[in-house]
This record gives structure tokens, C-alpha cells and sequence, in this order.
């Protein structure tokens, strides 16, 4: 027997290392969004990954940390002065850096969305045809204002001070909402979130479902990867639009197969563990002084902002 | 004279799509019998437990639990339901199917809990159960988390917290490598030396013969083809090569 044989594998043989041309190393679209969604959310949403962390707010009861950024978000959400926000963002990079997450990676996470989801809105109330009001940098110019049918625009097309105005301030609540509520999901951890969310009395039907949906999407995602990968590994050169197609819808249906034999074999797991329609979640949360003086520190920045609202109007 | 746990009399039954999963299956289960249900895949074993721990309830037939006749009304009677799922747990053969909590330890307490205990109780029986098994370190991990003997052993921890006295097991030993299906057979045996009954469906020989005193071989045409002790039927190579037990290579040798 040659117990070494394994230190030959290393060797690989020849039709191993063909080079078969810049296709092979193609993904598809859908295969790499798939595979780097799953892996975005195994790295930051399921891992966990600095919920562990002792830092500041890893120290806090969950419960405590729901109700005051809640709190602080729905500040961020009435508050008419980007100073005041600016204050509220920066505060969530100070809790960041005091969590040990890492700032570039928080900024990035929170920014990546946001020229995606408000950009879109923000973006024509800019102009002056949305809102009205002083140029500030002037698009187009026509000599008669162009239209359609009923419909005309002005004949000088800019983007006004107010439109701007309003633009950043929209801009600045998003950013700092999402920095706040990011910051609860990075520091707490899905599964204790969910049991916070239960003990704070929120239906617990709502929090069967996410509970679900965060145990299963994984595994989904994984699968669908896989199909991927065994496409992959049968698939030489390239395929047509049309075969693509056709195998992607028929994976879907696969897919949704797949979920609901899966959902009927959980309900069955449970029914045979005694579920009767009643969620039990054991939680072990208690309070210290840490989450009083926290909530007292969170209740003295919402009062600050209500009097530098007021001081600026 | 005991009575019989379980007492199967020409049951049959089919799926709602009209596949045909059992048919006339005569079964009698005595309390602290370690039977194996042995079959190829698509026989019907998983089906076949399922309807044991009334979850799925015959076509056609009869089948009796600890003297009452299971039927869908039965269950909807809280009381008989409670009773019937303290004493009789099921062990799916995929672990991401029992494993549905956000965590290991409310996987191991989903039972206890939803049996009505207090909370001092289940947690008494949380970690006990998971004292046993030798996983009190994963208690706080997602179950996604965990390699497959690590799954099933969490899967295992979840019956033991309930700690019934009916072990219903579907293919307890499959994905696992050799040293976690080891562990498996001794941790079967020791429940059957605590006097549980033990219904395990399986097509592993190896475990078959060391844990199961009775053997019941479902064939391919979904009908026990043959019965009779794990030395008997073990010994009977004809059956086990015809019922796709085992391979003709190593029926040779």
C-alpha cells in the first residue's frame, strides 16, 4: 500500500489544466449575484460577525437597544435641519468605532444603498420643473419651452437651491436611519434580535416568520448555488439566451418546489414536537445600569435635537 | 401481558397525488423493542413512521398506538394529542427539516415548551439533554451552522429533551462519517438498555445487526417481504440481494 499517493494528487493531469478559452471562466449574471448575495449575507447578516464583539453596544440588552433606536431613528425621521442629522450621523460612527466595527466597512454598508434606492427619488426633485426656486447650476436652455401634448417644461431646465436643499436633507434622514438601524442588526445578532423583538411583545406570528425565513433562506440560497455550479460543471463553451432562460424558470420552478415540500416537512417537525399554534421563545435578557445610563444618554441627545430643532427654526 | 405500543393491519397509503406508498402492512411493536424497518429507497420507510407518529394516517387499514386507533379526529383532541406526543418522538432523516429554530438551544427546548413545562423545567432538561450528546458548546449557534453529525446530534438532543418513550428514528447513521455513526449506534443501544422502544428505519446492514433485535424488509412493491429476527433476516443474503439490501459484489464475497 503507498500512503504517499496523496502527495502525486498535487500533480493534476493534463486535461485539468487545459486552457479552454475566456468562457469557462464566464459566470453567468444570475449565478454570481446568487453566489455573492449569499455570501454577503453569510458574512454580515448569519455569522454574526461582530454581534460577538465586545464592544459598547454588544454590551447592552437587546430590548434596550430596539426601543432607543427606534427612538433615535424616528428622531432622525422628524428632524428639518441637516445640521441636526449631521450631528445624529456622526454620532453613529462614534457608536460604530465604539462597537469595534469597523468604520470603512460601516460607512460602505450604509452608503451603498442609498444613492440606489433615494437617489432615484431625489433626483428629479431637484430640478426646477419638481421644485420651484432659485438656479443654482443651470442644465439647458430652449428658445420655446418643449412639450408634450398638455404637458411643458420650463424653458430653462436647472437644479434650485431648494430642490437641493431638500434633496440633502432627504439624503442625510436616510443615511442616518439606515447607520442607526444597521447598527442594531451588526451589534446584536439576528437570533437574539428576534427574541428581543418577542419579549418586547411584537406578534409573535411576525416573529415566527422572520425566525423561519432567516433559518431557511441560506439554505436555499446554497441550493440554488449548487444547481449553478452543476450547470457549470456540465456546461462547456457557450449557451445560448433562449436555453438560459429556459433553464433559470425551470430552476425557479424547481426552487419553489423544493420550499414547499421543505415548508410542509417543518410543519410536520413541529406538530410532532408538540406545536399546537402557540410560539415559545426563551429569552435570557436582563437589564443593568449599563442600559439606563445608555437609555438616559439616548434620551439626552433626542432632547438636544428637539431644542436645536426649535433654536434653528 | 403487555400491550403492544403499536399494532399495523393492512395499512395502506397513498399520497394525494395518487403514488402508492404502502400497502397491507401487518405490524405489531411490543414496548422496549428495537425493530429495524429495512428497505431500498422509495419503499415507503419514512412514510411508513410518519404514520406512526401520526402525522400521516392510513388510506386504508388500522393502525393502533398504546391502545387507541390513530385517526385524524384522535388528534385534534388536545388532550389524546398531548399525551401521545410526549410518549412517542420522531427523528427526521434530514436534520435541516427538524432543526427549524433560530438556535440550538430553542431547537432542544421547542418540545419541553411546547409541552406546557415551566421554564425551569425545560431549561433542567435543555441542558441535561445536551450534557448527554456533548454539544453544550453549540447551544448559542444557528443550526445552519453546524456539520451534519453536528445537526443530528442537536436533531438526537431535541427527542432526549422530550425524553419519550417511543424513539420513531429515519436513517439515524446516513451522512455521517464513520466515528459520528459509531457514536450513534452506542448512543441507540443505550436507550434500548433504558428500556425505550426503538422503530428505526434504515438500509444500513451494519446497523441493523448491531442494534435491532427484529427486522421487518419493506420491498420495492411497497409490502413487508419478509420479518424476523436481525440474525435471521440478516443471515438470509437471497432476501437482502433481492430487496436491494445489498449489492451482488459484496453478497459474492
Amino acid at each position: 500500500m503507498d500512503l504517499t499517493a496523496g502527495k502525486h494528487n498535487n500533480a493534476s493531469p493534463d486535461i485539468l489544466t487545459l486552457k479552454l478559452g475566456y468562457r469557462i471562466k464566464r459566470k453567468d449574471f444570475v449565478a454570481r449575484t446568487l453566489s455573492d448575495l449569499t455570501n454577503t449575507l453569510e458574512r454580515t447578516v448569519f455569522a454574526d460577525l461582530y454581534a460577538s464583539e465586545p464592544g459598547l453596544l454588544q454590551k447592552l440588552d437587546p430590548r434596550t437597544k430596539i426601543i432607543t433606536f427606534f427612538v433615535l431613528i424616528l428622531g432622525a425621521s422628524l428632524t428639518h435641519h441637516t445640521e441636526t442629522l449631521l450631528g445624529l450621523y456622526l454620532l453613529s460612527l462614534v457608536l460604530a468605532t465604539l462597537s469595534r466595527i469597523p468604520t470603512g466597512f460601516f460607512i460602505k454598508r450604509v452608503w451603498i444603498f442609498i444613492p440606489i434606492f433615494t437617489g432615484i427619488i431625489v433626483l428629479p426633485a431637484m430640478f426646477n420643473f419638481i421644485t420651484p426656486g432659485d438656479p443654482v447650476l443651470v442644465f439647458a436652455s430652449f428658445r420655446h419651452a418643449p412639450g408634450i401634448g398638455p404637458v411643458h417644461l420650463p424653458k430653462e431646465i436647472y437644479i434650485t437651491k431648494q430642490g437641493l436643499s431638500g434633496a440633502i436633507l432627504l439624503v442625510a434622514r436616510v443615511a442616518t436611519s439606515a447607520s442607526f438601524a444597521i447598527l442594531l442588526l451588526l451589534t446584536t445578532g439576528w437570533t437574539r434580535l428576534l427574541k428581543a423583538m418577542a419579549a418586547l411583545r411584537l406578534p409573535k406570528v411576525f416573529i415566527l416568520i422572520l425566525g423561519m425565513t432567516y433559518r431557511y433562506i441560506f439554505l436555499l440560497l446554497r441550493l440554488a448555488e449548487n444547481m449553478f455550479l452543476a450547470r457549470r460543471s456540465r456546461t462547456v463553451g457557450r449557451t445560448n439566451t433562449r436555453e438560459k432562460q429556459r433553464w433559470i424558470s425551470s430552476r425557479l420552478a424547481f426552487l419553489m418546489g423544493r420550499s414547499y415540500h421543505l415548508s410542509n416537512e417543518v410543519y410536520l417537525a413541529m406538530l410532532s414536537r408538540g406545536w399546537n399554534g402557540q410560539v415559545q421563545i426563551l429569552d435570557d435578557f436582563s437589564l443593568g445600569p449599563k442600559d439606563v445610563l445608555w437609555a438616559a444618554f439616548v434620551s439626552g441627545v433626542i432632547i438636544i435635537a428637539i431644542f436645536l430643532e426649535f433654536a434653528w427654526r | 401481558m403487555n400491550e403492544p405500543i403499536f399494532e399495523l393491519s393492512n395499512v395502506e397509503y397513498i399520497y394525494p397525488g395518487g403514488v402508492r406508498a404502502l400497502r397491507g402492512i401487518d405490524l405489531t411493536v411490543m414496548p422496549g423493542e428495537s425493530i429495524a424497518i429495512m428497505g431500498t429507497n422509495g419503499s415507503g420507510k419514512s412514510t411508513l413512521l410518519k404514520i406512526m407518529d401520526g402525522l400521516y394516517f392510513p388510506s386504508k387499514g388500522v393502525i393502533k398506538a398504546l391502545g387507541t386507533e390513530l385517526s385524524e379526529r384522535q388528534f385534534q383532541e388536545e388532550s389524546f394529542a398531548f399525551a401521545f406526543r410526549k410518549k412517542v418522538g420522531l427523528l427526521f432523516q434530514d436534520p435541516d427539516v427538524q432543526l427549524f429554530s433560530t438556535t440550538v438551544l430553542d431547537e432542544v427546548a421547542f418540545a419541553p415548551l411546547n409541552m406546557g413545562m415551566d421554564r425551569e423545567e425545560a431549561m433542567i432538561r435543555v441542558y441535561s439533554a445536551l450534557d448527554a450528546l456533548g454539544i453544550e458548546n453549540l447551544k448559542d449557534r444557528a443550526p445552519y451552522m453546524l456539520s451534519e453529525g453536528e445537526k443530528k446530534k442537536v436533531a438526537m438532543a431535541s427527542l432526549l429533551s422530550l425524553d419519550p418513550d417511543v424513539w420513531l428514528l429515519d436513517e439515524p447513521t446516513a451522512n455521517l462519517d464513520p466515528r459520528t455513526q459509531d457514536w450513534m449506534i452506542k448512543f441507540l443501544l443505550s436507550l434500548a438498555e433504558k428500556g425505550k422502544t426503538l422503530v428505526i428505519a434504515i438500509h444500513d446492514l451494519d446497523v441493523a445487526e448491531s442494534v435491532a433485535g427484529k427486522i421487518y424488509v419493506l420491498g420495492e412493491n411497497h409490502k413487508i417481504v419478509a420479518q424476523g429476527t436481525s440474525h435471521e433476516i440478516l443471515g438470509y443474503k437471497d432476501i437482502l440481494v433481492q430487496n436491494n439490501l445489498l449489492g451482488q459484489r459484496r453478497y459474492r464475497v
